[in-house]
C-alpha cells in the first residue's frame, strides 16, 4: 500500500497549522510591543509640553 | 518564571523529538494498515488535548457566570462537590454499572467525575476574578487548534483506510465538526463583539458546548460509527507498545500545549493591561495608566 504518502501529509499538516498559529501569537506580541512603546511616549508627544518632575 | 519558561521549552521540543522518533521508528507496524496507522500518535494525542482544553474552558466558563453573583456561588461550589463525590459512589453502584456501556471501566468514568471538583477549585484558586475569562479564552483558542488538527489529519488517515476523505452522517466525524464550529462561534464572538456582556454571553456559549464533548467521545459507543473504538477507557484492543508511544506523545502534545497557553495568556494579560491604560489615559488621568502598563514589569 502506498500509504505513506498520507503518513507524511499528516505529520506535516499537524507542524503547519501549529506554526501557523504560533505565527500568529508571534505577531500580535510585536504588535503588542509596538503599542507599548507608542503608549509610554504618548503622553508627552501630545502635549506638547515637557515632563513635570 | 523567567527562567522555566525556556527550559520547558528546551524540554518539550526534546519531548516532542523523541516522541516522533518513538512514532516513527520505535513503534511496531501495524498488521493491517501498514505504517499509515502511524497517524494515531498525532491525531489521537491532539483529540485528547483537545478535550482537556474544553473541559478547562467549560470549568472556568462556569466559575466565571458563578462569580457574578456570591449566592449563585456559593450554591455552585456545592453542586460541584456533590457531583464529585455523588458521581464516584455512583459509579461504583451496581445498578448504575449496568448502564455503562459494554468495556467501559467505571474506575474511568470515576476518575472522569473526580477531576471536576479538582479542576474546578485549582482553576478558581488560581486564576481569580478577570483571569478566569482570560484562561477560559487561552483554551478554548489553543483548543480549537488542536481540534483543526484531529479534523485534518483524520481525513488523510481515513482516505487510505476506508477509502473515503469523510464518512457523511457519522456520529463521531459530524459530533467533531459540530464541537469546532461551535468554539469557533465562541473566538468570533469573542473577537467581533464589542458589547459589554460580551465575556458574559461567551462564557454561557462555552457552557453549552462543553456539552458536545461527552457526545463526541460516547457517540462510538452509542451509535453505529465507523470510526474505530477508544485506545483507553475500553472497548478497544492495541498493542502495549504501540500504547506506550502512544502515551508518550500525549505527553509531548501536553507539555506543547501548556507552553502554547502560557503564551496566550500572557499575551491576554499584557492586552488587557494596554486597553486598561488607554482607558485610564481617555479619562484624562495619565498616572494610573502609565503605572498600569506592563513596561514598568520585569517581565
Amino acid at each position: 500500500m502506498n500509504a505513506i504518502k498520507f503518513l507524511f501529509a499528516a505529520y506535516i499538516a499537524t507542524w503547519v497549522i501549529h506554526g501557523a498559529y504560533l505565527g500568529s501569537l508571534v505577531r500580535r506580541f510585536g504588535r503588542l510591543r509596538q503599542q507599548m512603546k507608542e503608549a509610554s511616549g504618548f503622553p508627552r508627544s501630545a502635549s506638547g509640553f515637557p515632563p513635570e518632575n | 518564571m523567567k527562567r522555566i519558561f525556556p527550559i520547558l521549552s528546551i524540554f518539550t521540543v526534546i519531548l516532542l523529538a523523541y516522541a516522533l522518533y518513538e512514532a516513527l521508528v520505535v513503534a511496531p507496524t501495524d498488521a493491517q494498515q501498514g505504517d499509515v496507522y502511524r497517524i494515531i500518535y498525532y491525531h489521537v494525542p491532539s483529540a485528547w488535548t483537545a478535550f482537556l482544553l474544553f473541559f478547562i474552558n467549560f470549568i472556568a466558563s462556569i466559575q466565571y457566570l458563578a462569580n457574578l453573583k456570591l449566592s449563585t456561588k456559593t450554591a455552585v461550589k456545592w453542586i460541584v462537590i456533590a457531583i464529585g463525590v455523588g458521581g464516584v459512589i455512583a459509579c461504583f453502584l451496581p445498578q448504575v454499572q449496568r448502564l455503562l456501556p459494554t468495556g467501559m471501566r467505571p474506575s474511568a468514568v470515576a476518575t472522569t467525575v473526580l477531576l471536576i471538583p479538582i479542576f474546578y477549585f485549582l482553576i478558581g484558586r488560581f486564576f481569580p476574578g478577570e483571569r478566569l475569562d482570560m484562561l477560559a479564552l487561552t483554551s478554548a483558542e489553543v483548543g480549537v487548534v488542536f481540534c483543526t488538527i484531529v479534523l485534518v489529519t483524520g481525513p488523510i488517515w481515513a482516505r487510505p483506510v476506508w477509502g473515503i476523505w469523510w464518512a457523511p452522517g457519522d456520529i463521531r466525524l459530524t459530533s467533531t465538526l459540530v464541537l469546532w464550529l461551535i468554539y469557533v462561534s465562541y473566538l468570533v464572538l469573542r473577537r467581533f463583539s464589542s458589547s459589554a456582556q460580551t465575556q458574559m454571553l461567551a462564557a454561557a456559549l462555552a457552557v453549552f458546548g462543553a456539552l458536545d464533548v461527552p457526545l463526541v467521545y460516547f457517540s462510538i459507543w452509542f451509535f453505529r460509527t465507523q470510526h474505530p473504538q477508544p485506545v483507553i477507557g475500553g472497548g478497544g484492543s492495541m498493542d502495549p507498545r504501540m500504547l506506550h508511544v502512544l502515551l508518550i506523545s500525549w505527553m509531548a502534545f501536553l507539555c506543547f500545549a501548556f507552553l502554547v497557553c502560557w503564551s496566550r495568556f500572557r499575551l491576554e494579560v499584557l492586552q488587557r493591561e494596554i486597553e486598561e491604560g488607554h482607558a485610564m489615559e481617555s479619562l484624562g488621568s495619565h498616572a494610573p495608566a502609565k503605572a498600569s502598563l506592563p513596561l514598568s514589569r520585569s517581565s
